[in-house]
Parts: structure tokens; C-alpha cells; sequence
């Protein structure tokens, strides 16, 4: 056994205080004298100190404790938050997320010591005190008052629970085997710790520094109770050892956030079983209600009981689950659908159990809602970070401004929230840098100098819509149509015939940049195309709406859930095909004399549009059965504001269908998406609309 | 235990005909043995691959290892098998051969060990040749068959 196992937890719980110290910052920086502010970051530090102490983690530890020690005296009012500080602080989470992204990408968190910020720190502590104490006296101070807090809490009887420990027949010959032989027998009661996170690994510490004196005969709890973290803040054991009484307690001690070690020689004899259970209850029951007295009292930890709980109900409420045991859960009810599809297709042969279908059919589609609302989560996880980013591009660009954020509650699919981040950053980059002009201009053109960011999500049918918006310039599309004869990626007679909105797109393409000036936060060319490819990987589509001199917004629409869609099968060739309903727009029946030729492509004038035509039986290498007089039967497929008609031979009609991935090992087009099972077992290809666009 | 170590390991293979020759496949990449069924067709992929085919609730790929190994094209007959093989990664692709034949169950030392590229595209799919009495096995190689798919695609 090793720490290793604590890993994943210490990684959660440090971005968990990570992102909490990054919100609360930003409050301070609006309001230096929050108390309660102040009291969530000195905790936030002060879990994370130890954590990472308990981990072996000795920068990232030294780096805690000093901010820890600064907001120790934050507290008690000896120093002033300014700007300066704020900033200095900023740098240590900066700090601290480069160290804990070290231990999750390699398990180390590098040799960075970061002397400067410990510097920094100290140098708030020492330069704004009244008197010149150095800082760990008053670190001192504080962990002295927080052990009188919680020697207050213990009642002196439960001091020595190990008195006891209930002792069975074969323990006791041991015992006085070890006597015999003359070692010494310890009876111990070690106490954590009440804001230790990892009383486990603490306890597992515990035990580590006593295997070096001797050996460990009972426990109360069992072993097992307490490595799986089964105990209050203490557990008692009988020890045999040869080291002396102050040796064995020294190395308990030596192990951080334990509090107290009460160890005495142990008196080998028939303990008086009913009444110490009796006893200990009692002492359980004392040590409860003494706890809040205890914390009261205690003034350097004022509000430590009564915030936890407004904190902590989230993770309470929620559980984690392995993405792979929903993925299971979902694959069944892809089963259970096809099964009732099924159901559905023999059922036309015989009437009659149509209601039963129809209470199986309502049955699946609930299941189906739930599963996929197990899986969703908010967005909030992504763009909790934006503010503080928004914050440092403030700093590093020199411009004022702002993000307003509103729809963080909005839920996505966990696949997809997790993929989310990266395009909206670019996005947020992209409008801070390129979008947002600097104060003087603003200033000039009449706009506040403070400029600003929206982030606005919100649900929108069965889509779910992530806008960017600034106030800034706007894209400036003369610029960009310049830039792109330049280099070029169009031709001058293009250009002229490319309305706005296409000159626009062209900023979708790789390695297209207009920035005249190439910054290290955006510039490179890289980013705008990532963000459509990877917007696209996600079935998603984005758009971008920009006025010049007023600001651009940029439009990101994902599809709540990937893997059941509603379908429309069509028929091509003779084989079925389905196309997801969501790039739809009508269907339309056309004549053939309606076909118009524009630049030798066909196209149809529908209601005052002229729409493209594509034949689908082209493009998936397969003869129509119909025949060139034949009406046809056009699906008119919308992406973004382009439209296109496909021609199908039949239409079967809407269908849900469950998405199956095709096999790596088949290098199909872009055309094909995937694929479904239908109900008798057949299998169909999905179309995406969208390449034939 | 140490008698054991002394006699050659076994492997069973699947023979299976392919054309005229007989070909094995090793027993532990094959999932499944299916009769022929409805393929549905991919439009615009690799050539080998005739399409998917749906194993119980799974979109499984078919591939025709007659034209990966550059022979006739596949004459669809009620011997003819999809043997659906597991490979290492987990992904799981169907095979059309013509027909099964048996199990056989070779020693290591009846297997003549073959790397060389005899004739181009064919031998570089076989490991080795199995005797099986007097009869020859070409031992397909899973591995081999589905590894070199960009050279295939390149060519």
C-alpha cells in the first residue's frame, strides 16, 4: 500500500480548492474586506497544505503554507488586501495549477520552488506587519490555537480510549509474551486532525512511523475500518515496541495534521467489557456535543463548523460515476429501443397490441430521457475558469475588460462538456485580443472604456446554444478579403463574388490570421479552424455575426445527446438510409421541368431561394429507381443558413434511431456519419447532410 | 512441470479454404463463426471491405480477404462463412472464406516459420507453414492481414 491510491482524490479535491481559491480572488479583488472571503481562502490553503503534505508534495506544501500564514494575518486584520497582493496571489495559483498538472501528467510535481512567490509572500507578511514577527510564529499561533480548539473538544476521559479497547483471549497471550520478553506494551490513542482531508493516509502515516518501533497488535477501529476512513477523528491501539514512551510518540506526532497522541503503558488485564462500551458511547456522544461548544470558543476558527456545510452539499449530493458503467447503461437502452422497434415493425402485421406498444414505446423514451440526463452535466465545470482568464488577458493585453456570464447551469453531455473548453478559450481569447479594441479607441469612438465579454448559454429545443459576444470591433471583412487575395487562398473574382458572410467563413479556414500584429495570446493562425473542427466533431455547428465598430458574436449550437437521434429513413437505390431530422428542413416534391441549371450545377427556385440539388444517389455510388420523368422527391437539409435538397427515391419516414460508431478499420467518406440497426435487424447508414452542403 | 516444458507448445487453428488452398487461422483471434448474410454495402471505402453486417446488435465490418490477398473475387456459395476474428485492440472484423474445414491442432515443430515475400501481396499475410499429416496450412497471421491497411490504401 502505498499513497498512490489517494492520487485521484487529491488531484479532485486540490482542482476543487483550486478553482474555489480562483473564485473567491476575484471576489476579493472586488471587495478586500470580506470576511468571509478571506476565511474560505485561508481554509481552502489550508486544506490544500496539508493534502499536499500528506502526498510528499514539498513545494507545493511550502508554497500553501505561505499563503496560508498570509491569510492567517489577513484574518486578523494585521494586514491590508490590496491590488498588489491580489496579483501576487494570482501568480500562486498560477503556481499551484502548474504543479498540480505536473502530478497528474507524471505523478511528480516537478522542482519548480517558486522562491520568488515564497518571497513575495514573505515580503507581504514582513513589510505590512506592525511588529517584525517572523512568519512562522504567527503559522505557530494559529495551529497552537486551532489544538486548544480541539483540546477542548476532547473530553479529558476520551483522551485515553485506548483504556478501552476490548483485548481477546489470543491478543492478551500475545501481549504478555512481548512482556515476558521484555519489550513494552503501549496502549495509544492518536487524534487527527478535524480539517485533515486524508484521514486514512494520515492514519496509514501513522502506522508506517510505527512499524519502524514495533508492531501494532489491536486497533480500534479494525485496520480495514480505518483505511477505509471508517473513524471520527481518532483510533486507539495496542502496540508492542522496545523503543522508549517519548520515541513512539515523537513519530506519531512527527506525522502532520495529528493533533494528539495520549500513550501510556498498557495494563494487561480482563477489562470489564459491558461497562467500557458503555463508556465509550457516552464519550462519542460528549465529544459530539462538545465539538460546536469547543469551535465557538475557539477564535481562530470562527466559522470552520458552520461553513462547511454551505460549502460541501454538492459533492454530498452527488456521486461520481465511471463514465464506462452509464456507457453500458446506455448501450442497453439502445437495445431496448431496437427491441421495440422491432415490436413496432411486427406489430403492423398484427393489430392489436398497439397499446402495449405504445406504453413500451413511452416506457423507452423515459428511460432514454434519464439515462441521458444521468450523463449530462452544467457547463459550469468548463467555464468557471473563464473569469480569472479573462482577468490575466486583462493584464497581459492592457485592456479593461469584463465577462458577464449567464447559463452556466445549462447541461451538456459529459462527452461533450468535456470537449468544450478549448473551443470556447479560443473563442474568449479570440474576442479579448482580436475583438476588443484598446481604452484610448474605445474612448475615441464613444464606447465605455471597460470593454466587454458575454458568455450566454441557454437550451434551445434539442440543441444547446453558446454564444461569445463582445462590444468590441468587429471583424473588419475588407481586411479580411485583402488578406485573403493576398495570400491567395481566393482570387480577386471570387472575392467579388463572395458576399460578406463568406468572407467571414474564411476565417474558419487553417492557418488564416488577420491579426496585424501576432501576440502569445492568439494570432498564430491557429485557432478559429481548431474551433470549427472541433465544434464539428461534436455534430455541433458555430457561426459568427459581426458589424464593424460595433462587436461580434459568435454562435456555438451543440445537439443535446450523441448517441439516439430522431431520423428520417429514406430509401436510395434500393438501400435505406437515414438522415438525421435535426438538418432538415421540408420536403419537397419537385418536377423535373422545375430543374434549372446555374454554372452547369442543377438547382431549384423554391419559394423565392434558389436551392442546390444534390442527387444522393450520386454521391453514395448507386443507380436511382426512378426514372427521369419522375417527380422527385427533394429533403430540403439546412446547415447554418445554406440549404441544399437531396434527392431520395422514397421516404419511409421519422424514425429514432441509436447512433453506432462504423470500425476504425473502415476509411469511409465524410458523407457517412454512421450507422443504425433498424428493427428487423437490418442494418441502414446515417447521411450527413452536412458534407453534402 | 519440467516434462511439459520438454514437448512443443500447440496451437489450434481453423482451416478454412480459400480457392483451392487451404488456409489456418488461429483459433484464439476467432470470436465467431456467421453463415453468409445480408452485407449492407458502405458506399466509398477501402475496396476489401464488402460492407457491415449487424452481430447481435453490433455493426461489425466484412472484409473480402480475397481481394486483399489480390485473388478472384468472392463466389458467394452456402458453404461460404464469415469467421469474425477479435483483434488485439479489441475491434472485432468479419472475414469471408469459403468454406470451414476443421480444427486442427499443430505443434509448434510442424510449423516451418515463413517471412518472405514470395508472391508480392500474398505471402505477407502468412506467418508460417503448417503440416498437418500431409497435408500444407497456410497460417494467416490476424495481425499481419490487418496492420499494413495504409500501405494497402496507398497502393
Amino acid at each position: 500500500m502505498d499513497v498512490s491510491q489517494y492520487l485521484e482524490i487529491f488531484l479532485d479535491e486540490t482542482k476543487e480548492h483550486l478553482q474555489s481559491l480562483s473564485d473567491q480572488l476575484m471576489i476579493l479583488e472586488q471587495e478586500p474586506e470580506n470576511m468571509d472571503v478571506i476565511n474560505e481562502i485561508f481554509r481552502a490553503a489550508h486544506s490544500m497544505k496539508g493534502m499536499a503534505g500528506t502526498m510528499g508534495y514539498k513545494n507545493m506544501q511550502n508554497l500553501t503554507h505561505d499563503m496560508e500564514n498570509v491569510f492567517s494575518e489577513v484574518r486578523n486584520g494585521s494586514i491590508k488586501v490590496d491590488g498588489s497582493m491580489v496579483d501576487v496571489l494570482f501568480q500562486v495559483l498560477d503556481a499551484l495549477e502548474e504543479y498540480t498538472d505536473n502530478i497528474q501528467n507524471t505523478s511528480d510535481e516537478g522542482d519548480n520552488e517558486n522562491e520568488h512567490l515564497i518571497k513575495a509572500l514573505n515580503d507581504i507578511l514582513n513589510g505590512e506587519k506592525a511588529e517584525p514577527a517572523p512568519a512562522p510564529a504567527a503559522a505557530e499561533a494559529t495551529e497552537a490555537a486551532e489544538t486548544a480548539a480541539a483540546e477542548t473538544a476532547d473530553a479529558s476521559s476520551e483522551k485515553a480510549k485506548f483504556k478501552t479497547i476490548p483485548l481477546g483471549e489470543s491478543e492478551k497471550t500475545v501481549l504478555s509474551e512481548a512482556l515476558a520478553q521484555g519489550k513494552k506494551v503501549y496502549g495509544m490513542t492518536v487524534c487527527v486532525s478535524e480539517n485533515c482531508i486524508l484521514k486514512a493516509a494520515r492514519a496509514f502515516l501513522v502506522f508506517k512511523a510505527l512499524e519502524e518501533h514495533g508492531e501494532i497488535i489491536v486497533s480500534a477501529p479494525s485496520t480495514q475500518d480505518i483505511e477505509d476512513e471508517k473513524f471520527e477523528n481518532d483510533f486507539s491501539l495496542v502496540f508492542v515496541s522496545d523503543s522508549a514512551m517519548d520515541a513512539v510518540q515523537k513519530a506519531v506526532l512527527s506525522v502532520s495534521e495529528i493533533e494528539d497522541c495520549v500513550i501510556d503503558n498498557m495494563q494487561i488485564e480482563a477489562p470489564k467489557a459491558e461497562g467500557s462500551v458503555k463508556e465509550e458511547k457516552t464519550e462519542v456522544v460528549q465529544a459530539a456535543s462538545n465539538a460546536p461548544k469547543a469551535d465557538k470558543m475557539a477564535s481562530s476558527a470562527p466559522a470552520k463548523q458552520d461553513k462547511k456545510p454551505v460549502g460541501k452539499p454538492v459533492a454530498n449530493r452527488t456521486v461520481r460515476v465511471d463514465i464506462e458503467k452509464l456507457d453500458v447503461l446506455m448501450n442497453l437502452v439502445s437495445e431496448l429501443i431496437i427491441a421495440k422497434n422491432s415490436l413496432v415493425t411486427s406489430s403492423n402485421l398484427d393489430g392489436g397490441v398497439n397499446e402495449h406498444i405504445e406504453y413500451l414505446e413511452s416506457v423507452t423514451t423515459n428511460l432514454h430521457e434519464s439515462v441521458m440526463k444521468v450523463r449530462m452535466v452544467p457547463i459550469e465545470s468548463v467555464v468557471a475558469k473563464f473569469p480569472k482568464m479573462v482577468r490575466d488577458l486583462s493584464k497581459k493585453l492592457d485592456k479593461k475588460m469584463q465577462l458577464f456570464m449567464s447559463g452556466e447551469e445549462t447541461e451538456l453531455d459529459r462527452t461533450v462538456v468535456d470537449e468544450i473548453g478549448d473551443p470556447l478559450m479560443h473563442l474568449l481569447r479570440n474576442s479579448a485580443d482580436h475583438g476588443l479594441e484598446s481604452a484610448e479607441v474605445r474612448k475615441e469612438r464613444g464606447k465605455p472604456e471597460v470593454g466587454s465579454i458575454f458568455l450566454d448559454a441557454y437550451q434551445d429545443g434539442n440543441n444547446v446554444v453558446i454564444e461569445v459576444r463582445d462590444d468590441g470591433n468587429g471583424i473588419d471583412v475588407d481586411a479580411v478579403r485583402r488578406k485573403a487575395i493576398d495570400r491567395g487562398t481566393i482570387t480577386e473574382e471570387q472575392a467579388e463574388n463572395m458576399d460578406d458572410k463568406d468572407i467571414i467563413n474564411l476565417l474558419f479556414l487553417p492557418s488564416f490570421s488577420t491579426a496585424k500584429q501576432v501576440t502569445d495570446v492568439s494570432g498564430r493562425g491557429v485557432g478559429l479552424d481548431v474551433v470549427k473542427s472541433k465544434i464539428e466533431s461534436l455534430s455541433g455547428e458555430v457561426e459568427v455575426k459581426s458589424q464593424l465598430g460595433v462587436g461580434s458574436c459568435w454562435t456555438i449550437r451543440l445537439p443535446l445527446t450523441l448517441a439516439i437521434i430522431q431520423a428520417l429513413m429514406v430509401v436510395v437505390g434500393g438501400e435505406k438510409y437515414a438522415i438525421s431530422l435535426g438538418s432538415i428542413q421540408t420536403i419537397e416534391d419537385v418536377n423535373p421541368s422545375d430543374l434549372k441549371l446555374v454554372e452547369n450545377r442543377e438547382v431549384i427556385n423554391l419559394r423565392g431561394s434558389v436551392i442546390p440539388i444534390v442527387r444522393l444517389s450520386e454521391h453514395l455510388d448507386i443507380a436511382s429507381t426512378k426514372g427521369p420523368e419522375d417527380n422527385l422527391t427533394v429533403v430540403i437539409a439546412k446547415k447554418g443558413d445554406k440549404l441544399a435538397g437531396l434527392v431520395v427515391d422514397e421516404l419511409i419516414g421519422q424514425q429514432e434511431i441509436v447512433i453506432k460508431s462504423l470500425s476504425k478499420y473502415i476509411k469511409k467518406s465524410k458523407l457517412i456519419s454512421g450507422a443504425t440497426i433498424l428493427g428487423d435487424g437490418e442494418i441502414a447508414l446515417i447521411v450527413d447532410a452536412n458534407a453534402l452542403i | 512441470m519440467e516434462e511439459l516444458n520438454v514437448s512443443y507448445n500447440t496451437i489450434q487453428y481453423i482451416v478454412v479454404g480459400l480457392g483451392s488452398e487451404n488456409y489456418g487461422i488461429d483459433i484464439s483471434y476467432v470470436d465467431n463463426i456467421v453463415r453468409m448474410q445480408h452485407i449492407t454495402r458502405i458506399p466509398r471505402v477501402q475496396k476489401e471491405i464488402k460492407g457491415v453486417i449487424n452481430l447481435r446488435g453490433e455493426v461489425i465490418p466484412v472484409v473480402s480477404i480475397r481481394i486483399k490477398m489480390n485473388l478472384a473475387e468472392d463466389e458467394i456459395t452456402d458453404d461460404t462463412r464469415i469467421i469474425i476474428v477479435k483483434l488485439e485492440s479489441g475491434e472485432r472484423i468479419g472475414i469471408i472464406v469459403d468454406n470451414v474445414k476443421e480444427v486442427v491442432t499443430l505443434s509448434e515443430d510442424t510449423i516451418e516459420k515463413q517471412s518472405y515475400d514470395s508472391k508480392a501481396g500474398r505471402a505477407s499475410f502468412i506467418s508460417g507453414i503448417g503440416k498437418n499429416g500431409d497435408a500444407l496450412i497456410s497460417l494467416l497471421d490476424m495481425n499481419l492481414v490487418f496492420a499494413d491497411k495504409e500501405k494497402e490504401n496507398n497502393a
